[in-house]
């Protein structure tokens, strides 16, 4: 079966700066995979690589085997990819009501009112929230949003880019439990960056571990787990 | 007594020609942190191409709306094939650019349609109903009309997707293409946009201050006045900055500086507000939680 994304031999750089080499990494569908290294291994340009977003692509990347690099950051979000980016990605001055229906802008099918009150059972705090100004909700409040934001447009594939970023532990647990929730429920592939290592390790099927711009372990969070330099580098045991 | 509300009643209605440049630049400053100094001669381009159709006898409101088409694509295909080439250049390139469509828009006016002063026809009958012994019917006619305009731009950004579509990529161009907006074409629509304002505002300054390739550097003047004061993001702000300048502009001409002097006024009111509130009467000092 053809995954659902695909990297084969990616190398992306900034300008002349070279971050990520020959990167190839497959997700499949309906799977949750967790892209994990130590910060500037790559993790954040592997995702704005997916997205075209400033990043200078060599190599193939695919979406349920079509070739997606070269084309513009919205056509990919037209193809299917919800994009979590670093920082949230919020549009401060407007009302999260507006947030979500941006999140909805590709759709014209009848669903989304449905889907809205989908997202209000995962994240109940939106809806309370419904006619406030997005910049005024606390940081776990606005991590909720942007991925119910990502999730309005029901995509094939979702990229979180460090959703426990700045957050209490009480809070990251909360949105890693409902995370697992929609991938199972709802069918989700999911494709996320993660600093926290032990975290990430409980919550996937399959972790992709960078250094360096360098894929340099892929398997399942028990085998990547076991090898005691991950364990030294990330796990301080 | 009489004489000071007819002065304050007039200056409303060029404080509306005023309104609608101010918020012409404002939304092109929202959406891409440049002022648009060639807004005033895209305007009284467009109201030549108005002047043109009605003397070859188009009916006068048919004219306005075709006008408007007009500058509509105008505008886009300003933004299309000219300045998206600058959206990475330095501020200074940018200004030149602007600085080169005014210049441009100018000469081609006087090349087509020559240098000399013309009258243009008001749609508003002087002797209409509406008309009072402190505002002539079509100083009625020009603040209805850009009430009316001012109205349908609030409906449009704030109740229908496209409008959100165009605030969410002003606000943040990147998560915008995250949703699938076609960011680039949201700035051309707001240049189309814009340019229809201006659009009306030079139609209906054509019959007070006369046709002619001019006759926009006054107003842009005050446009741009009227966007400080009003703060320049802040879209609602500007049209009340025009409506206060206006009104400001009549009073002072009258009883403060004299006729002679109001053009300086409006370079004052700049710098006033640069100097000790610059972001406005109405403007928002943004406040980043980091």
């Amino acid at each position: 079966m053809t995954p659902l994304l695909e990297l084969r031999g990616v190398d992306a750089a900034y300008g002349t700066t070279a971050v990520l080499r020959n990167v190839t990494l497959e997700v499949e569908d309906g799977s949750m995979v967790a892209l994990l290294g130590a910060n500037g291994a790559g993790k954040t340009t592997t995702l704005r690589a997916i997205c075209n977003m400033g990043v200078r692509v060599r190599g193939e990347i695919r979406l349920a085997g079509r070739r997606i690099d070269g084309q513009s950051t919205e056509t990919i979000a037209r193809l299917g990819i919800g994009h979590v980016p670093e920082g949230r990605g919020t549009f401060l001055s407007l009302s999260v009501e507006e947030n979500l229906q941006l999140g909805a802008y590709l759709r014209r099918d009848r669903g989304v009112a449905a889907d809205l009150k989908r997202l209000f059972g995962y994240f109940p705090v939106l809806r309370e929230r419904l006619h406030q100004q997005a910049g005024t909700l606390s940081g776990g409040e606005q991590q909720m949003l942007a991925i119910a934001r990502a999730l309005m447009a029901w995509p094939r594939l979702l990229l979180l880019d460090e959703p426990s970023f700045g957050l209490a532990p009480i809070l990251v647990q909360e949105i890693f439990r409902i995370l697992r929730v929609i991938n199972k429920e709802e069918h989700m592939t999911m494709l996320l960056v993660e600093q926290n290592a032990r975290l990430a390790l409980d919550l996937v099927g399959h972790v992709v571990l960078l250094e360096t711009g360098r894929v340099v372990a892929s398997g399942p969070p028990k085998q990547i787990a076991a090898n005691e330099s991950v364990r030294r580098a990330y796990l301080g045991q | 007594m009489q004489a000071l509300l007819h002065q304050i009643l007039s200056g409303l209605a060029n404080g509306s020609i005023y309104a609608s440049v101010a918020l012409a630049l404002v939304m092109i400053f929202k959406a891409t942190h440049q002022v648009n100094f060639a807004q005033g001669e895209l305007a009284m381009f467009s109201t030549y191409v108005a002047f043109t159709l009605i003397n070859a006898g188009v009916p006068y409101w048919v004219a306005f709306v075709i006008t408007l088409g007009f500058s509509f694509t105008a505008g886009v295909a300003v933004e299309r094939l000219i300045l998206r080439r600058f959206r990475h250049a330095s501020v200074l390139s940018a200004v030149i650019a602007f600085i080169g469509l005014l210049v441009m828009f100018n000469g081609l006016a006087g090349w087509f349609f020559t240098y000399t002063i013309k009258v243009f026809p008001s749609p508003f009958d002087p002797h209409a109903w509406y008309g009072t012994t402190y505002l002539s019917p079509h100083e009625v006619g020009m603040i209805s009309v850009t009430l009316i305009v001012l109205a349908i731009v609030f409906v449009f950004f704030r109740f229908t997707r496209l409008g959100l579509a165009m605030r969410a990529s002003a606000e943040n161009p990147q998560s915008s293409r995250l949703v699938g907006i076609r960011v680039g074409w949201m700035l051309a629509l707001g240049w189309g946009l814009a340019s229809v304002l201006g659009a009306v505002a030079g139609m209906m300054a054509a019959p007070i201050v006369f046709l002619e390739p001019n006759m926009m550097a006054g107003v842009i003047l005050y446009g741009f006045a009227a966007a400080l004061l009003g703060g320049i993001d802040n879209p609602w702000g500007a049209p009340i900055g025009g409506f206060i300048l206006g009104v400001l502009e009549n009073l002072a001409g009258a009883y403060v500086v004299g006729t002679h002097l109001k053009l300086a006024l409006a370079l004052f009111v700049i710098v006033a507000v640069l100097v000790f509130k610059p972001s406005g009467l109405f403007g928002r000092t943004v406040v980043v939680r980091v």
